[in-house]
C-alpha cells in the first residue's frame, strides 16, 4: 500500500499500486522448435548433382507421415517446380524447412522478374545465407543443402548450418543420420583412407586422388547410403526421393525403403 | 477533486482494502497463454475413395475435469471442408472465428472462387506458424480434411509449431497412439485410399474411437463423425458410442468383481 505524499498519515486515502513481487519469474515454457528427423544427402559430379533425402516425417517415437518430401525445387515456373534450375534440401525442424523453402523460392523469382535472367547458383548460396543470418537470434532449426550446376556446367553443392555459415562441398550428408552417412562419403566419394597398392615402401602409400565420379555410381552409392542408414536409424526410412539436376533439367526418381 | 492523476480509477484502500498482488507476476514476460487450459482430445481421419471422413469427441476438459460435454470440435467450412481441433478450446473458438469471417469474404466477393481444403489448410498452417514465431502459439493440433484443387480427398495436418504433414489417415493427441495403429494396419499402404470404401472407413473411426474411450481418460463416448464426399458434407454430432465390452476385464485382477 503506497501513501500518496502531502497529507497527514491519519487522514491519507490510501491507493493500491502494482509493485514487484519476491516471486521467482517464470520463463516462458514454450519451446518453439520440434525435430522432424530424417536425413539428406547430395553428391556432385562433373556435370551434374544429386540431392536425396528420406520421406519420414517424426514426432518423438511417433511416425507423423511416410511421404512428407525433403528436397525441394526452387525458382519453378508453376507449384510442380516445372523450369526449376536448382534444389534445396532442408532437414530438422520441418516448420521452418517450409517456411525457408518459400522464401527462397518467392527470392528466386523475384530475381528472375527484375533482371530478366536466371539466378546463378552461386548468388543463390550467398543468398540463403543471408536469409539465414537474419534469423541469426531465432534461428530456422534447418540443415540445408543447395544443389545445381555452375556458370561452367559443373555440379555445384552448397552445405548450410542453421545461421548460415556455408561451404561449396563434393558431398555432404545431414541431418539425423549425418554422422552414419558423411563417413561412407569421405571414404567413397573423397577416397579418404583408400592408398594406391603398391606404390610405395612399408606404410609410405600413396594416397588415392578424388576424382568426379559417373553418374550410375553416384546413384548407387546415395542407395547405399540410405538403405545403411535405415538399418541402424529410427527416424530414417520409408522412402528415398532423389533428384537429379543435368543441364537437361531436374529428375525424379522414388526409391522405397523399409518402413520399419 | 482528487489531484493525484496516478491515483484515478484505482480502488481507494478505505473502501476496498489494500489489493494484494503477491500472485501476480508484474515482471517478466506474459506466461498466460504459454499453456492450454481447456482443452479437447483427439481427432482422427482417414480417406476413402471419393471422400474423407474425420471424428472427434464432444468433450472439453479443464485439466481432468470433463467440463464441457457438449462441445462440437468438428467445424464446416463452405461446402467441402471440415476442420477438426484438438488442443486449446478458446484458441479453437478464435480460429473459428477467423475462418467465419474469411468464409464471409469470400462469399460476398466477386471473383467467383471458393477456397477448397488445400487452401484453407495452408492458410491455418501460416497462422500457426505465425504464432509460434511469436511465442504466443494457439494451442491446437488440428486435421483439414476436404478436396484440393484437382477435387481429389485431402486430409492434412497442422500443429501449434506451424508442423505440416500429410497421411491417407491421421489422428492427433492420444489417437496418434492409439488409432493411427488401428487405422495403419485397416488400411495398409499397399490399399490406397481408392481402395476403401466409405463404409470401411466410417466404420474403422467409430472403432478407433471406441478403443480411445476404453483408454484414454480424456474422452467421452458422445462424438462427432463427418464425412465429406462429392456430394457435400454430412455431419452427425450426437453419435454414442456402442457395443463396448468389457468381458476382458472379468480376467484382469482389480478390473472385476473378483476381490483376491
Amino acid at each position: 500500500m503506497t501513501t500518496l505524499t502531502g497529507q497527514p498519515s491519519s487522514e491519507a486515502i490510501g491507493y493500491s499500486f502494482s509493485k514487484a513481487t519476491s516471486a521467482p519469474i517464470r520463463e516462458h515454457s514454450f519451446y518453439p522448435y520440434t525435430d522432424n528427423g530424417g536425413s539428406t544427402l547430395g553428391i556432385t559430379g562433373s556435370d551434374f548433382a544429386i540431392l536425396a533425402g528420406d520421406t519420414r516425417s517424426v514426432a518423438g517415437y511417433n511416425i507423423n507421415s511416410r511421404y512428407a518430401p525433403k528436397v525441394f525445387k526452387i525458382g519453378g515456373d508453376d507449384e510442380t517446380g516445372e523450369g526449376a534450375h536448382i534444389l534445396l534440401s532442408v532437414v530438422g525442424f520441418a516448420a521452418d524447412g517450409q517456411a525457408l523453402k518459400e522464401r527462397l523460392d518467392a527470392v528466386v523469382k523475384m530475381y528472375k522478374y527484375q533482371h530478366g535472367k536466371p539466378m546463378s547458383v552461386m548468388a543463390c548460396a550467398q543468398r540463403l545465407s543471408t536469409i539465414f543470418y537474419q534469423k541469426r537470434f531465432f534461428p530456422y532449426y534447418v540443415h540445408a543443402i543447395l544443389a545445381g550446376l555452375d556458370e561452367d556446367g559443373k555440379g555445384a553443392l552448397y552445405s548450410y548450418d542453421p545461421v548460415g555459415s556455408y561451404e561449396r562441398e563434393q558431398c555432404r550428408a545431414a541431418g539425423s543420420a549425418a554422422s552414419l552417412i558423411m563417413p561412407f562419403l569421405d571414404n567413397q566419394v573423397n577416397f579418404k583412407n583408400q592408398y594406391i597398392p603398391g606404390s610405395g615402401e612399408g606404410h609410405a602409400l600413396e594416397p588415392k586422388k578424388p576424382e568426379p565420379l559417373p553418374r550410375n555410381t553416384v546413384e548407387q552409392l546415395v542407395r547405399d547410403a540410405f538403405t545403411s542408414a535405415v538399418e541402424r536409424h529410427i527416424e530414417v526410412g520409408d522412402g528415398l526421393q532423389m533428384m537429379v539436376i543435368t543441364k537437361g533439367g531436374i529428375e525424379e526418381i522414388y526409391y522405397p525403403l523399409k518402413k520399419d | 477533486m482528487n489531484h493525484f492523476p496516478e491515483a484515478w480509477g484505482r480502488p481507494r484502500d478505505d473502501v476496498y482494502g489494500p489489493y494484494n498482488p503477491s500472485y501476480l507476476q508484474t515482471t517478466g514476460p506474459k506466461t498466460h497463454t504459454q499453456s492450454p487450459a481447456v482443452t479437447g482430445t483427439s481427432v482422427v481421419a482417414v480417406k476413402f475413395n471419393g471422400g474423407v471422413a474425420i471424428a472427434a469427441d464432444n468433450l472439453a476438459s479443464y485439466g481432468s475435469l470433463a467440463r464441457f460435454t457438449d462441445v462440437k470440435r468438428l467445424r464446416k467450412f463452405g461446402n467441402s471442408a471440415v476442420v477438426g481441433f484438438s488442443g486449446d478450446v478458446s484458441d479453437m473458438q478464435y480460429i473459428d472465428r477467423l475462418l467465419e469471417s474469411i468464409d464471409i469474404r469470400e462469399n460476398y466477393s466477386t471473383h467467383g472462387n471458393t477456397l477448397n481444403a488445400k487452401n484453407l489448410h495452408t492458410y491455418l498452417s501460416k497462422v500457426l506458424y505465425k504464432r509460434r514465431s511469436e511465442f504466443n502459439p494457439l494451442w491446437n493440433h488440428i486435421l483439414v480434411a476436404g478436396f484440393d484443387e484437382d477435387k481429389k480427398p485431402f486430409l492434412s495436418s497442422a500443429d501449434l509449431l506451424g508442423t505440416t504433414f500429410s497421411a491417407p489417415h491421421l489422428a492427433t493427441g492420444f489417437g496418434a497412439h492409439l488409432a493411427v495403429p488401428i487405422l495403419r494396419r485397416l488400411f495398409p499402404d499397399e490399399k490406397p485410399a481408392e481402395a476403401v470404401s466409405r463404409d470401411e472407413a466410417v466404420a474403422a473411426l467409430r472403432e478407433c474411437l471406441k478403443v480411445l474411450w476404453y483408454r484414454d481418460a480424456r474422452s467421452l463416448d458422445k462424438y462427432s463423425i463427418a464425412v465429406i464426399s462429392e456430394a457435400g458434407i454430412e455431419i452427425e454430432e450426437d453419435q454414442q458410442i456402442e457395443a463396448q465390452s468389457w468381458a476382458f476385464a472379468e480376467a484382469i485382477k482389480g478390473y472385476g468383481a473378483q476381490v483376491n
